[in-house]
């Protein structure tokens, strides 16, 4: 086979960080490359340095044996390297054909000819298996729509290279299916694609090689084939990490004293979430398995009072509560870590310390100002407690990896001391070694008797840590699975025939 | 060693608006007339320099509640017309009588007027926060309408007031110095000791760089982003005084006129993103009197009124391209590529 793509000792600074030193990758022609690597191991650095995003210190890339040098992403478009993003950079308000061709619009006689771009779009979208009105408004598409357009928009480009970061990371199974198939159909073309998860079982699936990154340095590259999961997880991690520790569930069981922190009775909200019940113990891990839509997030959403419930009541510590707004229900020690960190989660521009002690600092008031010196133990109290990878508790929290982000949003909340901790869907986009942190770190607040609410897509995580687990469909809470009960197949079981 | 102290000296906030505080202060030391003279008649400081900080301390009054605006994200286009109603009220209150007797103390107009402009800051963030409007277009309402409100208060007339102490607050001295600057200081003290001394900065942070984070930790981001504009008509409101105390009468048409766009620039000179989020009242001060300075030497020059707003968007320009983070890159590279050439 022969190469496409040559990046030879890469080297990239940011002020306080070393990202890349020195990294090799090659790429060859007709073949699916997964780049791995822990949060901050410089995947998305190196991404950025070959999409023109980002400019290398050092090194050079060789695209088909002639050096490039990309300027910015429309540069390396034009040289045939295009990316479909974790979240796509797409338009809704846009129809499908426009996103695919915006930017790249096909003109002629001072006219821009919308025939042959619906044509082309067509044409395009056919190729990778996707039958659809391309006048459609890609607003009003799913998910795994944007996904398949967004590689639309890349290919329309000629690309040689395709670069796919999280691409499945909200999208179903059968989806994932659908990219796969397209995948295959493209490497036969000859395109080299460089593909980036965190789901390992994808990788096996769908990759030839793998070349794996730590801390800003190349560890290798392997045939997928010739590299078992173990060994590849301790080659991103650094070490033998016990991997999906099995967790004695059996120890917080018997810390949760049976006593009650919130019953919810009831509550619900018209075309928001149907009426549930839910009991919560102290010290216990609920979980809160369902599909992505499922009602998980509103339902949670109801007990923080981000939105008002319009039926049901809710009884804490035995006491009838109303809680219409986050506020309330901090103060009736109930945290919660938002679904999306990115947009409900982290103040990008803000420092650690200060993304620390927010919320902390909401709770007590505008007037009641934590001194310095406080906000500083506080952070460092935390950073050093979760393990946050951080140069110092002033760094802005937009230059912390992904994982470490969510450690801090983490941070903020188990600084409330709350009872109730909310954690929606803490370890999506996480490498493995963060997330099992992550999971770790659950069990020990829930030994301390905080209890805990999990809500993940993934099914064996859900199953693996709740003690208990709460079913969803259709905005909806349809089971409740206690101790033998709990494991995938059953939790499957329910979701296809309840409903 | 002394390079890489000048490059973290250059990635500090105010770096740059003072930098060119000094640039433009050097130039006016070389090239305007008179500038540096600063003389003692009848125990009062006088000169060109006093005279911009003077001149410049209703400008900077409004930066700094502008800047709070700003860093929530919004804009405050209807300062000037504030500044107008203030002097309105204030000059209907104490009265146009010829001998200078007042029909009321001056200091329940001045009281009143500083009400009357923090409820049209109410009324903006009402506008903003409670009804979901553009900043832009719910202060753009007062901006249009605001001058006719303060013709209504004074009758149409412009209303010359004789009364003494009326002239104090922009005229006047205090050990020698000019009374509006102990304002500009006291309201600067006031602003920085509530950042220093409550959570209200990084409430306002918060709420410019992530709305929607701020309300899931539990800030009340409607009423943050009302309090910024009620600040800000009473910063206004202050600057409406003194503008009007300076002519000694309340000139409904052209007191503060503009004013807003000036305020807006000076927020930026001094460093602040519109996009909200980090904010320096320092650097808006600074802003403030770069924007000045850059007046009074144009006038010294012998600018025409009418061609000064050409000249001062040009001087304007050159300044934001040095600020610019892009052209320093660009420069930079292009240096560098000079080197790598030879």
């Amino acid at each position: 086979m022969s190469i496409l793509l040559q990046m030879s000792n890469v080297h990239k600074k940011f002020p306080g960080v070393v990202a890349l030193k020195g990294v090799d990758f090659r790429l060859n022609k007709g073949e699916i490359h997964a780049l791995m690597g822990q949060n901050g191991a410089g995947k998305s650095t190196l991404i950025k340095v070959l999409t023109g995003a980002e400019k290398l210190d050092k090194g050079e890339i060789l695209l088909e044996g002639r050096k490039i040098n990309p300027k910015n992403p429309m540069h390396a478009q034009q040289l045939g390297i295009s990316t479909v993003y974790q979240e796509a950079n797409l338009c809704p308000n846009l129809s499908i054909a426009e996103n695919i061709f915006i930017g790249n619009i096909i003109s002629g006689a001072g006219k821009i000819k919308w025939r042959t771009i619906y044509k082309e779009a067509e044409k395009i979208l056919k190729e990778i298996g996707l039958e659809i009105d391309v006048k459609k408004k890609l607003g009003d598409c799913s998910i795994a729509i944007h996904q398949m357009v967004a590689i639309a928009r890349a290919l329309s480009i000629s690309s040689k290279i395709l670069i796919l970061d999280e691409p499945t990371s909200s999208l179903e199974k059968w989806e994932v299916e659908n990219l796969f198939k397209v995948l295959r159909r493209l490497k036969e073309k000859g395109i080299g694609i460089i593909y980036i998860t965190h789901f390992l079982d994808e990788i096996y699936e769908i990759t030839d090689k793998i070349t794996i990154l730590r801390n800003g340095e190349l560890v290798g590259e392997y045939m997928t084939k010739e590299l078992p999961k173990v060994q590849l997880i301790a080659k991103m991690v650094g070490k033998e990490i016990e991997e999906f520790t099995t967790i004695d569930k059996a120890m917080i069981g018997e810390s949760a004293q049976k006593e009650s922190i919130i019953v919810a009775e009831g509550i619900g909200k018209k075309n928001f979430i149907e009426p549930f019940d839910l009991n919560i113990w102290k010290g216990e891990i609920i979980g809160f398995a369902g599909l992505l839509g499922s009602g998980r997030t509103e339902a949670v959403h109801l007990i923080f009072g981000l939105e008002k419930p319009d039926r049901g009541k809710l009884r804490i510590k035995g006491k009838d509560t109303k809680i219409d707004n986050p506020r309330a229900a901090m103060n009736e020690g109930i945290a919660l870590c938002p679904e999306n960190r990115k947009y409900e989660g982290i103040f990008d521009e803000l420092s650690v310390r200060e993304n620390i002690i927010i919320a902390l600092q909401a709770q007590s008031g505008v007037l009641k100002h934590i001194p310095r010196k406080v906000q500083e133990e506080i952070a460092n109290k935390f950073v050093e407690a979760l393990n946050i990878k951080t140069p110092s508790i002033e760094q802005k929290i937009k230059n912390l990896s992904g994982g470490n982000q969510q450690k801090v949003i983490v941070a903020r909340w188990m600084a409330t001391n709350p009872q109730l901790l909310i954690l929606d869907e803490p370890t999506k986009g996480i490498d493995v070694g963060a997330k099992a942190e992550i999971q770790k770190m659950m069990i020990e607040f829930a030994k301390k008797g905080i209890s805990i609410i999990f809500i993940s897509s993934e099914l064996d995580e859900v199953v693996r840590c709740s003690t208990r687990l709460a079913v969803f469909k259709d905005k909806k809470k349809i089971g409740e699975l206690t101790g033998d009960e709990i494991n995938e197949a059953k939790v499957m079981q329910i979701i296809a025939g309840g409903s | 060693m002394k390079k890489i102290n000048l490059n973290n000296l250059s990635q500090k906030r105010l770096f740059w608006p003072i930098f060119i505080l000094i640039l433009v202060t050097v130039y006016n030391i070389f090239f305007t007339n008179g500038f540096t003279k600063i003389e003692i008649r009848d125990r009062h400081l006088y000169g060109m320099i006093i005279d911009i900080i003077n001149r410049a301390s209703s400008l900077m009054i409004i930066s700094m509640g502008m800047t709070l605006v700003v860093a929530t994200k919004g804009i405050d286009i209807s300062v000037g017309s504030i500044c107008a109603i203030s002097g309105a009220v204030a000059a209907s209150i104490v009265g146009g009588n010829v001998n200078g007797i007042a029909e009321h103390p001056y200091w329940i107009a001045v009281i009143a007027a500083l009400i009357v402009s923090s409820l049209f800051g109410l009324w903006n963030g009402f506008l903003v926060s409670r009804l979901g409007m553009q900043p832009m277009i719910a202060t753009l309402i007062l901006l249009v309408a605001g001058r006719g409100v303060a013709q209504l208060i004074t009758d149409g007339q412009i209303i010359t007031v004789y009364h003494k102490p009326y002239s104090f607050l922009g005229g006047g001295y205090l050990l020698g110095i000019p009374f509006s600057i102990y304002v500009t200081l006291l309201i600067l003290g006031i602003l920085i000791l509530i950042m220093r001394r409550t959570a209200y900065g990084l409430f306002l942070q918060a709420t410019g760089i992530n709305p929607k984070a701020s309300r899931f930790v539990g800030i009340n981001i409607r009423n943050i982003i009302l309090s910024v504009y009620i600040i800000s008509g009473f910063c206004a409101g202050v600057a409406g005084l003194i503008i009007s105390s300076i002519v000694k009468c309340a000139d409904s048409n052209n007191a503060g006129l503009n004013i807003e766009l000036d305020a807006i620039l000076a927020v930026t000179l001094g460093g602040n993103s519109l996009s909200g989020g980090k904010f320096s009242i320092g650097g808006s001060v600074i802003g403030a009197l770069i924007v000045q300075s850059i007046t009074t030497a144009m006038y010294a020059k012998g600018v025409s009124p009418e061609v000064l707003p050409v000249v001062k968007a040009i001087v304007v320009v050159i300044i934001c391209l040095i600020q610019s983070e892009k052209t320093r890159d660009f420069i930079r590279t292009a240096i560098l590529a000079k080197k790598e050439a030879f």
